[in-house]
This record gives structure tokens, sequence and C-alpha cells, in this order.
């Protein structure tokens, strides 16, 4: 008895460190895009790499996960929700590392007025991917509390929405080039499709959930 | 060796049960992907042989009262008419209640030799059809509903639920195989127990193994090998219409139907209810099958009514409708043929005097004897002829002709009151009711109940208790009574 709770125990940490590498790279992302904005380039180069890095690491314990789930033929019914919700999950975070990737190779010329409105971007982008994550917790562990995080995660996802159409009508508004108009909209519109890739997920959840209620 | 190829049609009931009822053990499992059919199958296996050695006396002794079946051959054809019903609801895909086709068959070798049907103790078996199904559902209902209000507040991790789940849907597997072995073996093997060639046995200081635990083992071991053979061709099949179900909807099943049979298999609670003055659950073998079917709609209900197929619900309850009858009608006609063709004996010849002492003792019992006046002192051999006789002078009901044919049957009965003493245990009697015994000594008796009576007569604690709650004291009279018939017959 013990040497399956322990199995299932060391499956669950597993999840639990897969969770928190996505969490940490939100916020590395976040971290990142501020030293961006402020100049700090050597902390910006720091914060890219450690976020490849938590991005591989997540990849290699998601494999790891599904294998185990798969080969151990665990929670049989709820296993196909599971997979999808982590492989989703590993969607947002792939999507936070190739939007940070995208300032280190385009070096996109930032609008000093804008700049403020970029941060407040990447705040409500971060905050729904922290809020699926929690909304994903909870899904493992107290199926009643997922709707309270999926309902703050569609309220931020929201927020990125009207931040980022702020930004876009500001910049088209501006006396300058237009392919830097459009250089500044492509980079408002991948920190927006991180929230919208988490709403995704929390789509995916709200279904996984009320199937395991059933 | 004539015997063993009687006894083999038992082996083939075992077979087709075992074949038929594996999914009522580990169908939820299986059908939910959380066990292997591997792993039920040997689990199962192992658990119902130790249920049918250990457990599986209990109910034999109800099913004997129903009509026993007391020539060989008539346990062979009986037992084959059965397996056939079984095998072909098996290959029909409905899940078959074998103890209602046992009953079936029992009524159909009833019938065609004229024998009397125990109305008493087949309204106690129908009773419990109903009565398992509905006890069962109540039992699913309850335990899903604790289920979830449970979960609900653990806050327990998924793979945890899944893990716990996992335990209970193997333990409850394996308790369910011990119960279906315990309460099927009689359906199995209960015919062959008044005819056993196999003798106690016993090896270097253990315990000794009876002829009928022996007997038993052979029907268990059929039973797993069934199981395995075949049991998950029908979980495919049945399993995939019925047992739709999540795992913890399984285990609650599951845990439900190991309770009912407990319920109505277990000689401790009988005695404990007894003891408390409670009224008992009559010991009787019950279908796994309707008590399972039962257990799915009770978390159908819990669930709000959601996910009950009520259309394979009204498959599987015609099916439980037909197969009795099928058995009889199948046993009657076997029957015919094993008697008239391959000239076998299906019923022992008994004789029936109606004597004066019986004449006595059937008023006693409170019939009216005057329609049997021109009968006084006739002797009669054969069941349908002595119910054909009885029929010529008046209508009788079946519980009046159970009554005739107690009353009238003619046994050679000799005291041997030390030869009982070896066999009875040491504390089954009172000093009184040894006194009693001894002080008939020698005495022959031509009926049973002249024995009983005398007994009876000479210290009042050879009285079969008929109070409410008493149930398990009667029992066991009605078992010290029968070890007495066959040991006074003998000598």
């Amino acid at each position: 008895m013990d040497l399956l709770l322990r199995k299932t125990r060391n499956l669950e940490r597993q999840i639990d460190e897969y969770l928190d590498l996505v969490i940490r790279g939100a916020l590395e992302f976040k971290e990142g895009v501020k030293c961006y904005l402020r100049g700090q380039t050597d902390d910006f180069a720091r914060h890219m790499r450690d976020l490849e890095t938590t991005e591989s690491d997540a990849d290699t314990l998601r494999r790891s996960i599904e294998t185990r789930l798969y080969m151990e033929t665990l929670i049989p019914e709820s296993r196909g929700d599971v997979l999808g919700l982590l492989e989703s999950s590993d969607r947002v975070l792939n999507r936070i590392a190739e939007t940070l990737a995208q300032f280190d190779v385009e070096v996109p010329t930032m609008i000093e007025e804008l700049k403020p409105l970029y941060l407040d971007l990447t705040d409500a982008s971060m905050a729904t991917v922290e809020c699926m994550v929690t909304a994903v917790r909870a899904y493992f562990r107290q199926p009643d509390q997922v709707r309270d995080s999926i309902t703050k995660a569609m309220f931020y996802e929201k927020q990125s929405d009207t931040v980022g159409d702020r930004i876009k009508r500001t910049v088209f508004k501006m006396d300058i080039d237009l392919s830097r108009k459009i250089h500044m909209r492509y980079f408002t519109y991948h920190v927006e499709a991180i929230a919208d890739e988490a709403e995704d997920v929390c789509d995916r959840l709200a279904i996984a959930t009320i199937k395991r209620s059933l | 060796m004539i015997i063993w190829l009687f006894i083999s049609t038992g082996v083939f009931l075992g077979w087709s049960l075992g074949a038929n009822h594996a999914v009522n053990v580990f169908g939820t499992a299986v059908a939910s992907r959380m066990v292997r059919f591997r792993t039920a199958a040997v689990l199962s296996g192992i658990f119902v042989v130790l249920g049918a050695v250990l457990s599986g006396e209990g109910t034999t002794r109800t099913l004997n009262t129903l009509g026993a079946v007391n020539a060989i051959a008539g346990c062979f054809t009986v037992a084959l008419a059965v397996g056939l019903t079984v095998a072909w609801m098996t290959k029909l895909t409905l899940p078959v209640s074998t103890s209602q086709a046992v009953v079936g068959g029992i009524i159909g070798w009833n019938l065609f030799t004229g024998s009397p049907t125990d109305t008493s103790s087949l309204s106690k078996i129908v009773s419990t059809w109903v009565i398992g199904p509905v006890l069962a559902a109540f039992f699913a209902f309850a335990l899903f509903w604790l289920a979830t209000g449970f979960l609900k507040n653990a806050r327990m991790h998924i793979l945890h639920v899944d893990a716990w789940t996992r335990v209970g849907l193997i333990i409850g597997g394996a308790l369910a195989a011990y119960m279906l072995g315990a309460n099927n073996i009689a359906n199995v093997m209960g015919m062959f127990v008044s005819a056993s060639p196999l003798a106690d046995f016993s090896f270097l200081n253990m315990p000794s193994v009876s002829g009928t635990q022996q007997l038993f083992l052979i029907g268990g071991l059929a039973i797993a090998v069934g199981m395995y053979t075949y049991g998950e061709r029908v979980m495919d099949t049945v399993g995939r219409d019925l047992y739709k179900v999540t795992p913890l909807a399984g285990l609650v099943v599951v845990l439900a139907e190991t309770l009912v049979l407990f319920l109505v298999t277990s000689e401790w609670l009988e005695g404990v209810l007894a003891g408390a003055g409670l009224p008992t659950i009559p010991l009787v073998p019950l279908s796994s099958t309707q008590v399972v079917i039962g257990a799915v709609i009770g978390v159908g209900l819990a669930k709000g009514g959601r996910g009950i197929n009520y259309r394979v619900l009204l498959r599987i309850a015609w099916g439980w409708v037909i197969a009795p009858v099928i058995a009889g009608i199948t046993a009657f006609i076997l029957l015919f043929f094993v008697q008239n063709v391959f000239e076998q004996q299906v019923v022992r010849r008994t004789e029936y005097r109606l004597d004066a002492a019986v004449m006595e003792e059937l008023s006693r019992r409170g019939l009216d004897t005057t329609a049997l006046a021109s009968l006084s002192g006739a002797s009669i051999e054969g069941a349908s002829e002595f119910r054909q006789i009885l029929e010529k002078q008046r209508s009788w009901t079946e519980a009046q002709m159970m009554e005739l044919f107690t009353a009238a049957e003619v046994d050679s009965i000799r005291v041997d009151s030390l030869v009982a003493l070896t066999r009875l245990d040491s504390a089954a009697l009172s000093p009184g009711q040894r006194r009693a015994l001894f002080a008939i000594h020698g005495t022959a008796f031509a009926h049973r109940w002249q024995l009983n009576r005398t007994l009876q007569q000479g210290d009042p604690a050879w009285r079969i208790p008929d109070a409410k709650g008493s149930e398990a004291a009667a029992k066991r009279m009605r078992g010290i009574y029968s070890t007495l018939y066959t040991v006074f017959q003998k000598r």
C-alpha cells in the first residue's frame, strides 16, 4: 500500500513541479519584458536564458508525466483530459518563451509613452497565466474551486484585450512609419496571444471539471 | 466412475456460472480500465474457490429443502439442464441468474417426478430475488452519496483518489468473488451433496476436509476456470452496455454487492442478529447478477437518474423471467430422455404408506383425512404414483401435498445413540437431549416424524423452535435432525 501511494505521491509531485515551471516561466517573462523596456540588456538576456531552461525542463517533465500516466494506466477516466490540460499548458509556456525570444531577435524600438501600457499588458497576460495554473491545480485537488480561478483568468484575459486595443489605437494615431506601427502591433498581438492561449486552457478545464463531477 | 461422469455436469454448470458471473465481480473494474482482466481473473478465481470451500455450506441447506433431488442421475440431468440454460443465455450475452435457473431446474424435477415443491421455501427464495436488488440499490445509493460527500471534503488529489479506488476495487472484487463462491456453490454442487461419493479426508494433524468441502473445491475450481476462459467475452459484451460506470461508481457497485451477498450468506451475522433478538435474514443462494444490477440502478438514482439505460434493463429483466422457465422445461425434457431412453433412475423409488399412525399425524397437522379413508393402510411406491392416487381422492394445495408426502414417506430408521453422538458435535446436545436419545436406543421407526416426535416427548429441547427471532436455533436443530436421519438410515 505504501509503495503504491509512494508512486502516486511521486507523480503528484511531478505534476506540481510542472505547474511551478509554468508559473516560473510567466514570472521570467514579466521580468524579462520589464528589463527590456528599461534597457537592462544583461538582465534581459539572463531572464531569457532562464526561461529557455524552464521551458526545456517543463517539456522533459511533461513527457515523463505523460509516459507514467499511460504506462501505469492511471486515472483511466480522466487521463485524456489531464494529458490535454498538460499539453495545452505547455503550449502557453512555449508561446511565452517564443515571444520573449522575439524581443531578442527583432529588438523592437519601444515608444517611450507606450512603455507603461506594455507593462500593463504583460501584467494582465501573466496574471491570466497564473490564474490558469491555479485553476489547473484546483482541478487535481479541489474541483469545486476551479470555477473561481477560471473566472479570474477570464477577467485578466479581457483586461489584456482592452490594454492591447488601447496600445494599437494609440500607435496607429501616431505620426510614425507604418512599418514601426506594424511592428508595435505585432508585439502587442503576441503578448495578448499568451492570455488567449491561457484562456483556451481554461475552457478545456471547465469541461474537464464538469466531466469529473458526473 | 459413473458418479464422476454425473458430477461432471456440475463442473460444466460451474464453468457456465464462472463465465457468466465474472462480470459481476470485476466487471466494473475491468470496464473502467482500472484493473487488467488477467489480474481480475486470477484474483477472483482464488477467492471464489476459498469462498466455496470455507463458507459454502450455509446456503446449500435452504436449496435442499426446496426439493431434494435424491438420485444421482436426477442431479446430473438437472445440473445439465441448468448448465445448458446458463451457457445459452451467456451466448446471448444476457446476464442470467444461476440461482433462478437452478430453482427452475429443481421445480422441473419435482414436476417430472411428482415430488411436492415446498412452497414456503420457494416463496422465501423468490422474495430474496426482489429484496436482493432493492437492498443493493439502497446500499449503492447510500454509499455513493457518502463517497462523493467524503471526496468533496477530503480534498484528495485525483491520483490519490485513483489509487484508493483501485485498491478498493481489487479488495471489493476479491470479497465479491469470495461471496460469489460461498453463495453460488450451492447452485453448482448443492444438488450433489446428498449423493456425494467423496469421503472426509484428513492429512497429518490438519483439520479434516469434509466430502462436501471437496465437492465444493471441485465446483469452485470450475467457476474459476469459467471466469478465466470465457469471462472476458461476457465482460466485453455485457459490461459495455451495463457497467459503463466511472471507477468510483464501479467501486460503490462492488461494495454494495459484497454487503448484500454478505448479509444473505453469513451464518455468523445470522447468529449475531438472532442473539440480539433481531429478525434474521434468510440464508438463500442469491443471484449476484441481480444484486449488481440493483446496485447499478442505485448509483444511477444517486446521480439523479442519469445514465440508466432502461432498454438494457428491460432486456435483462426479461432474461430473469425466462431463465427459470427455460431451465425447468429443459430439465423436464432431459429427465424424460434420461429415464426412458438411457434407462437411468432419476428419482429414488420411495415408499409412501398411509397407516393409522400417519393418518393420526396428518390430523394432528390439521389436514382433513376423511377423503383418505379409502386409502387407509395402503402402501404406494413412487412419488408420481402417490401424487396421482392422492389427487384422485380430492384436490390438494401444494402445501398440503408437502405435508402428505413428508408424513407418509417410509424410512427405515434404527436409533443408534452411540454412533449419533460420535457424529454430532459434543456441545450440540444438552444432557436432557442425550438422555432422550439414549432412552430410545435400538428403536426402529418407519417415518422420520416419528423419531422427531419420540425425541420431543423425551425432552422438549428436541423441539424445533418456531418463534420469531429463533431462526438460527431452528436451523441448527434441523441440521442435527438431518445428521440423525443419515446416521440412523445407514445402520
